[in-house]
């Protein structure tokens, strides 16, 4: 196993691999260390191994934080345990490309996942690690998505769990939590209101808070989405990616993951194992006007974000206070990327833009990043012929107050006369 | 005014393994400060050099974020709680 320690980012201080998250000489955030052993590594080795992996993240636990190695009997039923996430499709979207003025979009529809969100690779990881460690409860602190994520691991795997959520969630989200079993409770405040909550609630408690104790092991599971679009585009790299940023993990991650392997030469067209230089795609994050902390340091040149109070419909993305979020601007700023706020009308827009070009219906979230790569396009900022991946994070049946009103439905008698009179011309979409 | 400050587990370590402390001050600055001279090597690990809060770590003041208030010059009521946290969670 090639997972050797926790590491602070900020002063480098090295942990055991424990349910640690923060820095006790600096308070930084510790992450996940590796040593992949590059001298000896056979790049052609490790693609093929991969590819006779499972159909699920499991197939890449070589750049997992799991001593154990993938969860199951045997790396062949991996993919029957618990509630397996990954390999999503990445689909080509040459008539949303089109609209946009560009050639080649496309889009990796992480709302194929078991509860239809990218939050099933972070859990999923993160739960396997708590196992590991010992742990019977899983717990989150969540915007909905990591609710239904966590509630249907606990149920698959049998652990007690317990959900903190903002009392004003979607109600789809409270419901496709709440029928796993689940302890949910719904907190009269914010998300950040609720994720200092259940901060302190870690310290009293023995169980897995997978975004606080367990965050560096969760965090890492976000990796496996920029695996998936190399090894689909044909362990190639897209020049750019747009990708939603709530905390900031995500987007961190999704660059790491593809720094990792740009590291270790498996690649195309990669630095030859043993050197430093690693290439990334330029990364663009998205957030809502109504949240948009990291959006307004970008813009302002800012290193750090000031909090602010959400008030947006994207209440997936409605974290006031991003843990990750100077890791973001830097991010961002040394690939050549950006970060934008797109209001909530543009959310409806971005919504049904990816829904009638690409047959794909995306919760609010998604409406954001879709909106983002729109004004992308349109400002000018991506070259026609790059190659740019949507990063779509979640199902829109869960945000169904988003799209209510925007189409008529046109209701007739049940006779051929009734639609010649009633349905002269196409229904309005 | 008298404040009861709430020390996070991975700095009880350092504050004699205390997870509260009663500490004086008018304002969320003069209660760190106090809490600083009680226990010195606080202050190193939550404070930057210029004296600033270090930007990994969040403090509220009855459950709110002390940036959404006056900073570190917010005035502070008697018996009032303040949370020292770690920032980066969630999401």
């Amino acid at each position: 196993m090639a997972v050797s320690h926790l590491e602070c980012k900020e002063c480098k201080a090295q942990y055991p691999l424990e349910a640690l998250y923060v820095c006790e000489r600096c308070f930084g955030p510790l992450e996940v260390a590796y040593d992949h052993a590059r001298s000896q590594l056979d790049v052609g080795e490790l693609r093929r191994r991969i590819q006779g992996g499972p159909q699920n993240i499991w197939r890449y636990a070589d750049f997992l934080p799991l001593a154990g190695g993938p969860p199951g009997p045997s790396g062949r039923l991996a993919s029957r345990v618990g509630l397996p996430a990954g390999c999503t499709p990445l689909i080509r979207a040459d008539r949303l490309a089109a609209r946009l003025g560009l050639r080649e979009v496309w889009v990796k529809n992480d709302a194929a996942n078991p509860t239809h969100s990218f939050k099933d690779r972070v859990v999923s990881v993160a739960v396997t690690r708590a196992r590991e460690l010992g742990y019977e409860t899983i717990a989150c602190a969540s915007t909905g998505n990591l609710a239904n994520s966590v509630a249907a691991h606990g149920a698959a795997l049998g652990l007690d769990s317990y959900v903190f959520i903002p009392a004003d969630l979607e109600e789809q989200k409270i419901l496709a939590t709440g029928v796993y079993g689940t302890k949910l409770v719904g907190v009269n405040g914010s998300y950040d209101d609720v994720n200092r909550l259940c901060t302190e609630l870690c310290a009293e408690r023995d169980w897995a808070f997978v975004n606080i104790n367990l965050r560096p092991y969760y965090a890492e599971g976000s990796k496996t989405l920029a695996f998936e679009i190399a090894e689909q585009l044909g362990w190639e790299l897209p020049d750019r990616c747009v990708v939603p940023i709530a905390s900031g993990s995500l987007f961190t991650k999704i660059a790491r993951g593809f720094e990792e392997w740009s590291e270790l030469g498996l690649l195309q067209g990669s630095p030859s194992s043993g050197s430093t230089e690693t290439r990334l795609p330029r990364m663009n994050g998205a957030q809502a006007e109504g949240c948009s902390p990291v959006a307004s340091a970008f813009a302002a040149g800012h290193d750090v974000c000031r909090p602010v109070k959400p008030s947006t419909i994207a209440k997936s993305l409605a974290i006031g206070n991003p843990a990750d979020g100077p890791y973001a601007l830097d991010l961002a700023r040394r690939t050549g990327g950006s970060v934008d706020a797109v209001s909530d009308e543009e959310i409806r827009a971005g919504i049904a833009l990816l829904a009638q070009t690409t047959g794909i219906f995306t919760e609010t979230a998604g409406g954001v990043t879709t909106a983002v790569l729109a004004k992308l396009a349109e400002r000018g900022d991506i070259d026609p012929d790059e190659r740019v991946v949507l990063v779509i994070t979640g199902e829109g049946l869960k945000t169904l107050d988003a799209v209510r009103g925007t189409f008529e439905t046109q209701t007739i008698e049940p006779t051929v006369e009734a639609f010649h009179a009633g349905v002269s011309s196409a229904v309005t979409v | 005014m008298t404040v009861v400050v709430k020390i996070p587990t991975q700095l009880r370590p350092v504050a004699g393994g205390e997870a509260e402390a009663e500490i004086d001050g008018a304002t969320v600055q003069e209660v760190l400060d106090g809490l600083f001279e009680r226990f010195e090597e606080l202050r190193a690990r939550i404070s930057d050099d210029d004296g600033s809060l270090r930007r990994f770590v969040n403090v509220y003041l009855a459950g709110e974020d002390i940036r959404f208030l006056d900073g570190l010059a917010t005035p502070v009521a008697d018996g009032a709680e303040l949370t020292i946290l770690p920032a980066v969670a969630g999401g």
